[in-house]
């Protein structure tokens, strides 16, 4: 049973940029999650205590408990069915765990807020396969991302200001997608697309980026632009990113945790990780 | 009243009619001879005289074939001329003017027949007698529905009987009778009982204070055994229904639920179902009337191999190829929904067409007084489930079924291990249209067949899928059965209507709470 | 789905092209209804029944646009429309009613032999409460269904099918009688409008002309809507609703929002409909009228504002022509129509005129 807060009906606009002290983005007009921004006084950003999901019987994940530090590049690695995409679902609040806790920073109860609250709040997500508006164009894109007010009213009146171009042309030549800033999504390469859906997190703007094989189908050039740019992320937001490529993730971890059936296996530098008995044993193999 | 002689006044009638025979040998001259004001007498001393002999002569009068020649002799007329009333062979001297009868006369003569009904050998007819005289018994009668009662071994036609007799009683003169009647009343569990007892709540009818209050608590004595047969009526009925939005909906449950095809055109597989029936129906009464009692039995193969070949034609030319994009298909299928219903229009008429019951579905089992369940009903929940348990068994035990599941889950995994997706999708497809082509046979048995058929349950039967949840034929059973007995709980309260559009609003809510137990395949699917 | 939109032909083809047509169509509706003032035995006079029949069909083509809204851009097949539809006739409906039956009782009442208005009919003598009930009736019943059904996240096919059974669940009670809405035969025998006779050569041609501009505002609106950043975020719920919602978009407000203003749309065609055709009864809520509706958006294109419009045209010029010279076979063409639109022309006439555009 889905036990989603009844949110606040959405048509008016309850958003008041000046109010909006802290990061949570709230149109909603739900004051618990408004509050005064993040609360991170311990340090932490993300929380998942004792996680548990099951589906028919079949347990997904199983007690997990991972802590992820602000400013933090966390590398998820584990073998296919370990419980990665399902823990990334708990956290944006596409599946409600069975019990448990998770809690983004030390107030936000992501178990009891609805996906577009927890996306407000400032956690951005890249799915698997990359998934992009494909009939809009690529600044189209780039500009339902930005990070501004989403409410019905304000889309109806929405009308970019010279600083959000900008700040859009600035992730257009990021992601080095200017001379495609016209072209239809649906179009791009699967590479193209993979890194307009970065784009859209940086326009976002989140505090925890949570990225889903973001590197599958780059060249290795694209995948090492892709490494220097989470690079460069880091610190500014927390990045929690699942990654089979391992060469990747050597080149961006400082902190490595190893998935398997559902909970955590290891966690550590990618050096402890690789010399783990139990890692090497249902994941990287002798 | 001395019960010894009432025990013994039938057989003094018999008696009687035994020794003077021509006694009745002049009733037709007599009732001929006489003027409307002494044939109402009569009439009304015949009924409570009955005689087995009589009763030629009392059916002609009702059926109008009583008639007279210039001799004022009577005739009956047979199919083929003129029978003399009185026996022997004698001819009309002219051509015999029928008897005309007024109203009043038409009321007495049907009493007669019912009493004279009374002393038939079979039980039905004696209940049905007895039911007659429920309603038209006249005082004259009370002696010979006593001695009725007291030697009637039926049980059935005993309570009827009791109850004419009690109907009777409530106007005599004599409180204690009434009392007495009102008490009798009270101990059966007939709606007419009731319709009686209610109109002597009211003291303009009823004057005896006692005999009311009695009245009162024999009107809820029937009440309450009424309420039973209400009830289980209700339950009936919803079941009933609920196999019929079964039937529609498990085709659909099928093509809906494991190839992901909105097929619009479902109700019209059930309407050609049942035009199938009322074409076999057809031919058996041409080639072989003999047989016709049969005629359904030999429909449901037909009905499945002509549905579930249109069917398949359908998914090879159109359907084919518009998988995966459901809302087409819904648009696809409701321009092949129209093209056959102006089909059929065109090939057998806008007008609903006849198919009859055979007589092995006609009638039903009486139950309690007010609750009747018909064969054809009965045999259709049971066929409804036969054909549940059938498909189940043929999706989870057969090869084929294990293709369709394997198609449904994967069909590119599928494909690849070498199962013939094209074939598969083709023969799921005609299966989910012949189950339908089966429903149609059923409906056809309890409802009007025309072209038009098909559309009054296609909505239906996708409320039946869409609250069972996709592609469980467990919950399909269900749904079709929750949906029908709410549907038939409800409509007596608030109408046919109003029900169904609470059960809309209800299916609506109810999806609000379990809206991923329903709708979506719980697990990590994104998009 | 991924078919890209564009907003109408004027992207393509050139403003100034797109923009001609419309002016020179604008100009013959407009024109249109003067023609049927001039005298009878004029050669350029236009008859009733041509000027009833075009007004009809463009009372169409609105319901037909404000489904491409729903449909086209925000992936929500409705096929309850016409219930939206015949809520804005009824609506106006009761103040026609009111209006032929004076100080007494609409003659259906009457033949009830009921004695008083039913509550819900109090205020509809007065022709702005009227057009509020044309404008709250269907608005209210798209809101609390809307609301409901979004919440729990029904869409594609389910959303399909609901609409579906709540226009059949609205016919079945408009059919009764209880309901106060004359049962069977709905409201017929028009007299006046605003003290105008219904029938007079002056009135028709106002009806046309306000059909006409409810038609052109129709029509603005849905270009800026889909011109907005608003029309942008549907676009992107048709395609990818969970990616929108990760971008911080909820999209139950959009839906809403899109879904109301249809229906609206849906009840003002309803209400200008109604005193134009003279009848309004339930079966303009029957599930096929409004299934009916989508081939019309389905073959002028999807996602397009002058699709939709072609669209209602083309079918219901068909449909017209049809059951006069063969009505045995109308049913066979609409139904083919379906078939070849689904099969052939995913993008509708409009898709073909860009593609011979392109050329």
């Amino acid at each position: 049973m889905r036990a989603t807060p009844v949110p606040e009906f959405m048509l008016e606009p309850a958003y008041d940029p000046n109010s909006d002290a802290g990061t949570s983005r709230d149109s909603l007009g739900l004051g618990r999650a408004a509050g005064a921004g993040l609360d991170v006084r311990h340090g932490t950003i993300l929380t998942l205590e004792d996680i548990n999901v099951s589906f028919d019987g079949f347990k997904a994940l199983t007690n997990l408990s991972l802590y992820i530090g602000v400013g933090e590049l966390r590398c998820i690695i584990g073998p296919n069915g370990a419980g990665k995409t399902t823990m990334m679902d708990v956290i944006t609040g596409k599946t409600r765990p069975d019990n448990g806790k998770a809690y983004f920073g030390e107030t936000l109860d992501l178990t009891r807020m609805s996906e577009v609250q927890i996306a407000q709040s400032g956690i951005g997500r890249k799915f698997q396969k990359p998934t992009v508006f494909e009939a809009l164009s690529v600044f189209e894109n780039l500009e339902l991302a930005l990070k501004t007010d989403k409410s019905v009213w304000a889309s109806l009146r929405a009308k970019l200001s010279g600083e959000q171009r900008d700040r859009i042309d600035e992730v257009l030549s990021t992601i080095k997608l200017e001379s495609s800033r016209h072209r239809t999504a649906g179009l791009l390469s699967h590479g193209q697309k993979q890194f307009l859906e970065i784009g859209m997190l940086l326009m976002q703007d989140p505090q925890l980026l949570l990225l889903d094989e973001p590197v599958a189908g780059m060249t290795d050039a694209e995948t090492e632009f892709t490494a220097e740019l989470f690079k460069s992320l880091a610190r500014k937001h927390s990045l929690m990113v699942v990654e089979h490529d391992m060469g990747f993730v050597g080149s961006i971890a400082d902190h490595v945790t190893v998935l398997h059936q559902g909970s955590v296996l290891a966690e550590g530098s990618l050096a402890d990780v690789q010399a783990d008995e139990r890692v090497i044993e249902v994941y990287l193999g002798r | 009243m001395p019960t010894a002689l009432l025990r013994l006044f039938p057989i003094f009638t018999l008696l009687l009619s035994l020794l003077a025979p021509h006694a009745q040998a002049g009733d037709a001259a007599d009732f001929v001879a006489a003027n409307p004001a002494k044939q109402a007498t009569l009439l009304e001393t015949w009924s409570a005289h009955p005689d087995a002999a009589r009763l030629p002569l009392i059916e002609a009068l009702q059926k109008g074939r009583l008639a007279s020649d210039s001799n004022k002799a009577p005739f009956i007329q047979t199919d083929t001329g003129w029978q003399a009333a009185e026996g022997g062979d004698a001819q009309p001297a002219s051509e015999p003017k029928k008897l005309p009868l007024n109203n009043r006369l038409r009321g007495l003569v049907g009493t007669a027949q019912a009493s004279h009904q009374l002393l038939a050998k079979e039980p039905a007819v004696r209940l049905a007698a007895a039911q007659q005289l429920q309603k038209s018994a006249k005082p004259a009668q009370l002696q010979l529905l006593n001695a009725r009662v007291a030697s009637e071994d039926d049980d059935a036609v005993r309570d009827a009987l009791s109850l004419a007799l009690a109907n009777l009683q409530l106007i005599d003169p004599d409180p204690a009778i009434r009392l007495a009647a009102v008490r009798l009343l009270g101990e059966t569990g007939d709606p007419l009982a009731r319709t009686r007892l209610e109109t002597l709540l009211d003291p303009a009818v009823e004057t005896d204070a006692g005999v009311r209050t009695a009245a009162e608590t024999s009107l809820a004595q029937v009440k309450r055994r009424l309420l039973m047969g209400e009830l289980l009526g209700q339950a009936f009925s919803g079941l009933s229904l609920g196999s019929i939005l079964l039937l529609a909906a498990l085709g659909l449950a099928i093509t809906f639920g494991l190839l992901g095809v909105i097929n619009m055109a479902h109700g019209e597989m059930l309407m050609l179902g049942a035009y199938s029936t009322y074409m076999v129906q057809i031919l058996f009464q041409r080639f072989a009337p003999d047989a016709l009692a049969l005629y359904p039995l030999v429909a449901l193969p037909v009905a499945f191999f002509v549905t579930a070949a249109i069917g398949m034609a359908l998914e090879r030319t159109v359907i084919r190829h518009l998988y995966g994009r459901p809302l087409e298909t819904l648009l696809a299928t409701w321009g092949i929904s129209l093209i056959l219903i102006q089909l059929v229009r065109v090939l057998f008429g806008a007008q609903n067409v006849e198919v009859a019951n055979p007589a092995w579905l006609s009638g039903g089992v009486q139950v309690l007084p007010n609750l009747v369940l018909p064969y054809s009903r009965m045999v259709i929940i049971g066929f409804a489930l036969f054909v549940v348990v059938l498909t189940w068994l043929l999706l989870n035990k057969t090869r084929l079924g294990l293709n369709v599941r394997a198609v449904t889950q994967n069909r590119n995994m599928a494909a690849c291990c070498g199962v013939p997706t094209g074939r598969v999708d083709m023969l799921a497809f005609g299966l989910g249209s012949g189950i339908a082509g089966l429903g149609g046979v059923a409906l056809s048995q309890i409802g009007n067949v025309g072209p038009d058929l098909g559309q009054s349950y296609i909505i239906d039967s996708f409320l039946v899928v869409v609250l069972g949840g996709v592609g469980q034929l467990a919950g399909s059973v269900m749904a079709a059965f929750g949906l029908g007995i709410a549907n038939k709980i409800l409509e007596p309260q608030i109408g046919a209507v109003l029900g169904k559009i609470l059960i809309l609003a209800l299916i609506i809510l109810f999806i609000q709470k379990r809206p991923q137990g329903l709708f979506a395949l719980k697990g990590r699917v994104i998009d | 789905m991924n078919q890209p939109i564009s907003l109408t032909l004027a992207q393509k083809a050139g403003p100034k092209l797109t923009l001609g047509i419309g002016a020179v169509v604008l100009a013959i509706l407009i024109i249109l209804p003067l023609l049927h003032l001039l005298p009878a035995d004029n050669s350029l006079q236009v008859s009733a029944y041509t000027l009833t029949l075009v007004g009809k069909i463009l009372c169409y083509a609105i319901v037909a646009l404000a489904l491409d809204l729903v449909w086209g851009y925000a992936g929500l097949l409705s096929l309850g429309h016409g219930l939206f539809f015949a809520l804005g006739g009824y609506a106006m409906g009761m103040y026609l009613m009111r209006e032929s039956a004076g100080d007494g009782l609409p003659a259906f009442m009457v033949f009830l032999s009921w004695t008083e208005l039913p509550w819900y009919w109090t205020g509809t003598q007065h022709f702005l409460w009227a057009l509020c009930l044309v404008v709250l009736a269907p608005g209210l019943l798209a809101l609390v269904f809307g609301f409901f059904a979004f919440r729990s996240r029904i869409k594609g096919v389910y959303f399909s099918i609901m609409t579906q059974a709540l226009t059949f669940a609205g016919m079945l009670l408009f059919f009764r009688n209880e309901t106060g809405f004359g049962g069977n035969n709905g409201f017929t025998n028009f007299r006046t409008i605003l003290g105008f006779d219904i029938t007079a050569q002056g009135t028709r041609t106002a009806l046309f002309l306000a059909i006409v501009a409810l038609l052109t505002c129709s029509l603005l609106l849905g270009w800026r809507l889909a011109k907005s950043k608003f029309g942008r975020v549907l676009t992107a719920l048709r395609d990818a609703e969970n990616r929108l919602m990760f971008c911080g978009y909820d999209p139950r407000g959009y839906k809403l929002f899109i879904w109301v203003l249809s229906a609206v749309l849906c009840g003002l065609a309803g209400a200008l409909y109604v005193p134009l055709v003279g009848i309004i009864n339930p079966s303009e809520m029957s599930p096929t009228n409004s299934i009916e509706a989508a081939v019309w958006v389905a073959l002028g294109g999807r996602g397009s504002l002058i699709g939709p419009i072609l669209g209602a045209g083309i079918v219901n010029g068909m449909k017209s022509w049809f059951t006069v010279a063969f009505p045995e076979y109308w049913l066979f063409a609409l139904g083919a129509l379906f078939i070849v639109v689904t099969l052939y022309l995913p993008k509708g006439v409009i898709g073909l005129l860009r593609k011979k555009g392109e050329q």
